[in-house]
């Protein structure tokens, strides 16, 4: 039997793409294999890892939640949109990015691109946010390597780098 | 872990959503998708299409009146935790809220979808169930509407018939005297409580009119207990409740820890609710 194909168009990072899947299809595989954006790491796949998360019209939510076919109509933030145009071809690495450069926020990197999207999007709904509303912001995301403390650090620095730009 | 296959339509209204589910037999209704994804990948669940009502308008309502909250279908947990009218009109939806899963869940997850989801281990069900709050749903034969206590059946199992889509849920408001608190116990921040407790105190004076407590996690459904004959005694405010909740064993807990976290939780639960209305008592005099 041939599975039935649904056509879908998805607009991540500012570019719309046209692309034909499965309804099964879960919006993380989409964005790895259909559109080759292997920045978005999937970990355990059920929504408790939240190494998958991107931004639904600004809003962090889980990519293996997500199927692409009900994706539609939404803008896509993924961790390659989070770097920021300076008239460079590369960009520069945006706050949250640079922070976690500077605070050794990630050591093997499986689980940073949830934590990237997740605190841009917690650094846009509370600036300035005190140590404990860091912790909070990033409770629903594992990291295995860091012990979170530099990944705290890391917030409370993304903010001051967000501030001074 | 990929969800077996399965065909999908996104009906652009109520009429169409229906009759799409109506259909087929084996069709599940897709509105977060926060419990039912999962459920797919895991291949716990395995419906033959699923019908998305994420295009159907005017299901993302969150109303409120003198009566009480109103929430709509695609309405997300975050939209209803972040609006200070439902705080002020019923501030036990806002308190339980804030325990559901992560932000970022209930930035995509409907307070609806986890009504009617039915896990007796959610916390808005047993909000729900407390505040005898209801359930209106639609069908291609019209609507009803299904007051919470005959809403569950069983573990996951709502008294849905399989060609209905819940619409809107209603959690009645405060009512004066009334003071609310809710607690819950999880191993891990955001993930699902061992025990959660919501409790409603009705106060008038010094003296308490009504005491009841609500319990998620500890029964196959969502149970509210009435308390108030016993109340001033707090020991047999507990062993009231556990006469009427049957706390089991899994691999999270013992039934006896269980028992002991409903102990617990009761007495901090149902004092704080007697706080809160004293307080809101005095702020209104």
């Amino acid at each position: 039997m041939i599975e039935e194909l649904f056509d879908v168009r998805l607009t991540v990072n500012g570019v719309t793409h046209a692309l034909r899947v499965p309804a099964r299809r879960l919006l993380s595989d989409a964005l790895r294999h259909d559109l080759g954006l292997t920045g978005t790491h999937v970990g355990c796949e059920h929504g408790v890892c939240g190494a998958c998360t991107v931004l639904v019209d600004g809003r962090p939510m889980r990519s293996c939640l997500l199927l692409a076919v009900s994706a539609v109509d939404a803008e896509i933030t993924t961790v390659e949109g989070l770097t920021e145009q300076d008239g460079t071809s590369e960009g520069r690495l945006g706050p949250v990015q640079q922070a976690f450069a500077e605070c050794h926020g990630l050591q093997c990197g499986f689980c940073t691109p949830g934590f990237l999207t997740t605190i841009t999007a917690g650094l846009r709904d509370n600036p300035a946010p005190s140590e404990d509303e860091a912790r909070d912001m990033i409770a629903g995301n594992l990291c295995r390597c860091t012990g979170y403390a530099n990944i705290v650090k890391s917030v409370l620095r993304a903010a001051q780098i967000a501030g001074e730009r | 872990m990929k969800p077996a296959p399965f065909s999908y339509c996104r009906p652009g209204s109520l009429t169409d959503a229906v009759a799409a589910l109506a259909d087929d037999p084996d069709a599940k209704v897709l509105a977060g998708g926060q419990s039912l994804v999962p459920l797919l990948s895991m291949r716990l669940a395995a419906p033959s299409m699923l019908v998305d009502i994420n295009g159907v308008p005017d299901l993302d309502h969150v109303r409120v009146d003198d009566s009480g909250v109103r929430v709509g279908a695609l309405a997300r947990h975050a939209d209803v935790l972040a609006s200070p009218d439902v705080r002020r009109t019923q501030p036990l939806v806002s308190l339980a809220l804030s325990h559901v899963a992560h932000a970022t869940i209930r930035n995509r997850g409907t307070t609806v979808g986890s009504i009617v989801h039915a896990d007796a281990a959610a916390e808005m069900p047993m909000v729900l169930t407390l505040l005898d709050g209801s359930v209106t749903v639609a069908s291609a034969g019209g609507t009803r509407t299904i007051p919470a206590s005959g809403l569950y059946a069983g573990p996951l199992e709502s008294t849905l018939h399989h060609d209905e889509i819940a619409l809107e849920a209603f959690f009645p408001a405060l009512a004066p005297g009334e003071g609310v608190a809710f607690a819950e116990i999880a191993r891990r921040h955001g993930d699902y409580a061992l025990v959660g407790v919501g409790g409603v105190v009705r106060i008038e004076g010094d003296q308490v009119l009504s005491a009841r407590a609500g319990y998620l996690s500890v029964c196959d459904v969502p149970t509210a207990v009435d308390v108030t004959q016993a109340w001033g005694d707090d020991e047999a405010v507990v062993e009231l409740a556990l006469s009427r909740l049957d706390p089991a064993d899994d691999i999270h807990a013992t039934a006896a820890y269980r028992a002991q976290l409903v102990r617990v939780l009761t007495r901090r639960v149902l004092r704080a609710a007697y706080d809160d209305a004293r307080h809101r008592a005095e702020g209104a005099a």
